[in-house]
């Protein structure tokens, strides 16, 4: 009879495979979740205590963010520097790396892209935009081996020296475009990028560019590289037990410079992309923060290439969000940096969601 | 113009005055690496103290009161970093780095709430100068050290004491014994954790009164980002001062000399600014991989686990 079918024994056992990894990688997001759910928390009480009304700021957010096709293509816009950044501070994390320096391989990788895109405009489009593509994630890279350089050879730690480099890249930056760079006007800006450099617009009016596919692209690359590679097993084993993997015969000193190196020139790509497909020029500031923004973003999608795309989403909606905000209800923008700097604090302590429970038990 | 124009008793007053945020801060981060906690979050700490600071002078007229504040939010700051890093055992990076992105969003927010101004507050009643009657006359050394804010002081009191405290008293004894080597701490009797919540508490309270020696101290107002990287610095300089406080005051002044020299050169115009700007960054940079190999931590900064 159909009772006794075996198919139907098979497909749910099936479904109750499915049902468990699925439920695994739920438990697995719900420190993120609650991480987020937080800092939004906490963000509504600063806005109570300063004298708005969080339903109203939290609704027009998502409303700028998500509301219309024109702000679910500015979302999108703003949230392809941050899936660079983000992917930039993932990679070197990988390897035991606190890169923190993203900001300003982001502004490094950007200026060059600019002054190559701006350059060579007799080139065919296909080619220009490669080769400023690559000029600017070169950039990035190579200032990224700086900090490699001084951490291997010196031992210099990262957190300090990658901030200190982002400095000097924002001075340098904003330094070219104000004297040699500049382009005729009050602006600190280059000229504008030859059209044979600029990226492909997907959403028009939005700015979403070409960059957010190559984003994914690259979000699918990182992941492939850190699972499926050679390179990509060194430098997660020199990650987790650089002594052990030395044993294993893996040259720690190597992969740290790649993981380095491929982290700058993540940031730098990302920094083209803004160049070469939004603003078409290079514009003294016009990073709002994105090598932070990735460094939360990389927590909150649990340090995992595909979770990074989600999270710097959120992020990306913040952005976009919050600009309608200021306008629609006066709230300073920076409540955005409040809440990412929460979801930061929360997501720092993983076990954080443990403790409560148990504390819990024990209080009942 | 000549080089007495740029090196002068002038600059020398300057790099005191310019040393003082750096070393305050630096030993708050002794303070916490002793213990075994990194503490990336001192830049953040300090701005919050700047701000807090002004904020808490603007509303009383009272820029003591301000002080005050600085060091109760840095404090708290610390106890924060403490909670999530000791008891929740969470990664200390991360939790710095969250501090320091918290500090610049809400110092920004509340400018405008209560100034309207993202950029910079109102100017406020500020800590003023005082001669020390005898040093003042001293030729020179009195130009250089004799009439300062009295923070500078305060500054150069705890230098001493800090040193004193590590090497010469139980307490001190114990503090560093809880970072060395916890487990043993812990058989000797003495409370892990309650050190190690002493010694980032403080180190937020160091950082709080560096912050505000920068708003109140050397300006009367509370600018965007203004600590720039000093909280780095001093993260630097207590390496390269060995994470001894005496040592970490040299390194202070070493990096003191490098902002007054860029400040000068900036009165001078010589050079434009952003060149001139960029030079205590990459003094720092270039320190950091001077010395760096010669020196080792005091921990493994790893979280105790009683077992």
């Amino acid at each position: 009879m159909i009772d006794d079918n075996p198919d139907n024994t098979k497909s749910n056992k099936i479904d109750l495979e499915i049902m468990r990894k699925l439920s695994h990688r739920l438990i697995t997001i719900i420190p993120q979740l609650l991480a987020i759910m937080a800092a939004f928390l906490v963000g509504a009480v600063v806005l109570v205590l300063t004298g708005y009304s969080p339903i109203d700021v939290y609704t027009t957010m998502l409303q700028g963010a998500f509301g219309d096709i024109y702000g679910i293509g500015q979302t999108l816009t703003q949230a392809t520097p941050i899936i660079f950044t983000a992917l930039s501070f993932l990679f070197s994390y990988k390897c035991g790396l606190f890169n923190i320096g993203a900001e300003g391989q982001l502004l490094i990788g950007g200026f060059v892209s600019a002054v190559v895109g701006s350059s060579f405009g007799w080139l065919p489009a296909p080619i220009h935009i490669l080769i400023s593509l690559s000029s600017g994630a070169l950039a990035g890279g190579a200032w990224g081996y700086i900090p490699a350089l001084l951490k291997t050879k010196f031992g210099a730690h990262e957190v300090i020296t990658t901030m200190m480099l982002s400095y000097i890249a924002t001075y340098l930056t904003s330094y070219l475009v104000t004297y040699p760079f500049k382009a005729p006007g009050w602006v600190p800006q280059t000229v504008p990028i030859a059209e044979s450099s600029q990226l492909p617009r997907l959403l028009q009016p939005t700015q979403l560019s070409a960059s957010f596919l190559i984003a994914i692209v690259l979000a699918g690359l990182v992941y492939y590289i850190l699972q499926k590679t050679t390179l990509g097993y060194n430098i997660k084993a020199s990650g987790l037990n650089p002594l052990a993997a030395e044993n294993g015969g893996i040259d720690v000193k190597k992969s740290m410079v790649l993981a380095f190196i491929i982290s700058g020139a993540l940031a730098g790509l990302g920094g083209a992309g803004e160049i070469l497909g939004v603003h078409y020029r290079f514009i003294q500031g016009f990073s709002p923060g994105y090598g932070f923004d990735g460094l939360a973003v990389a927590l909150v999608g649990g340090l995992n290439p595909l979770g990074v795309l989600l999270a710097a989403i959120l992020f990306g909606a913040l952005r976009s969000g919050g600009m309608l905000m200021t306008r629609a209800t006066q709230v300073p923008l920076d409540i955005v940096v409040i809440i990412q700097s929460l979801v930061i604090l929360f997501v720092a302590v993983p076990n954080l969601v443990r403790y409560l429970i148990r504390w819990r038990r024990e209080k009942a | 113009m000549n080089i007495i124009d740029i090196i002068n008793i002038g600059l020398f007053a300057s790099t005191i005055r310019m040393a003082t945020p750096i070393a305050l801060a630096a030993i708050g981060g002794i303070f916490s690496e002793r213990v075994g906690i990194v503490n990336i979050g001192l830049e953040g700490m300090m701005l919050m103290g700047a701000f807090s600071g002004v904020a808490v002078s603007f509303y009383t007229r009272n820029p003591w009161l301000g002080v005050l504040a600085s060091i109760v939010i840095g404090g708290l700051l610390g106890l924060v970093h403490a909670i999530l890093t000791i008891t929740f055992k969470g990664d200390q990076i991360v939790s710095g780095t969250g501090i320091n992105i918290f500090a610049l969003g809400f110092t920004a927010y509340m400018s405008q709430i209560i100034w309207g101004s993202r950029g910079a507050s109102d100017i406020v009643p500020s800590l003023t100068v005082i001669d020390i009657p005898l040093l003042k006359d001293i030729p020179i050394i009195g130009d250089i050290l004799g009439s300062h804010t009295p923070l500078v002081y305060v500054m150069m009191l705890l230098v001493v004491f800090s040193q004193i405290l590590f090497f010469k008293t139980p307490l001190g004894l114990r503090l560093r014994a809880v970072g060395e080597h916890p487990a043993a701490a812990d058989t000797a009797g003495i409370s892990v954790t309650k050190m190690k919540y002493i010694g980032v508490i403080i180190s937020g309270i160091l950082a709080g009164l560096a912050g505000v020696f920068l708003s109140l101290g050397q300006l009367s107002l509370f600018t965007w980002g203004m600590t720039g990287g000093r909280g780095f610095i001093a993260l630097a300089a207590m390496i390269f001062g060995g994470w001894m406080p005496l040592g970490a005051l040299g390194a202070s002044l070493l990096f003191g000399f490098a902002d007054a020299l860029q400040m000068r050169l900036q009165s001078l115009s010589i050079l434009p600014s952003q060149i001139i700007l960029m030079l205590p960054y990459i003094i720092t940079v270039i320190i950091l991989a001077g010395v760096v190999r010669k020196t080792k931590p005091p921990s493994d900064y790893k979280p105790y686990d009683k077992g």
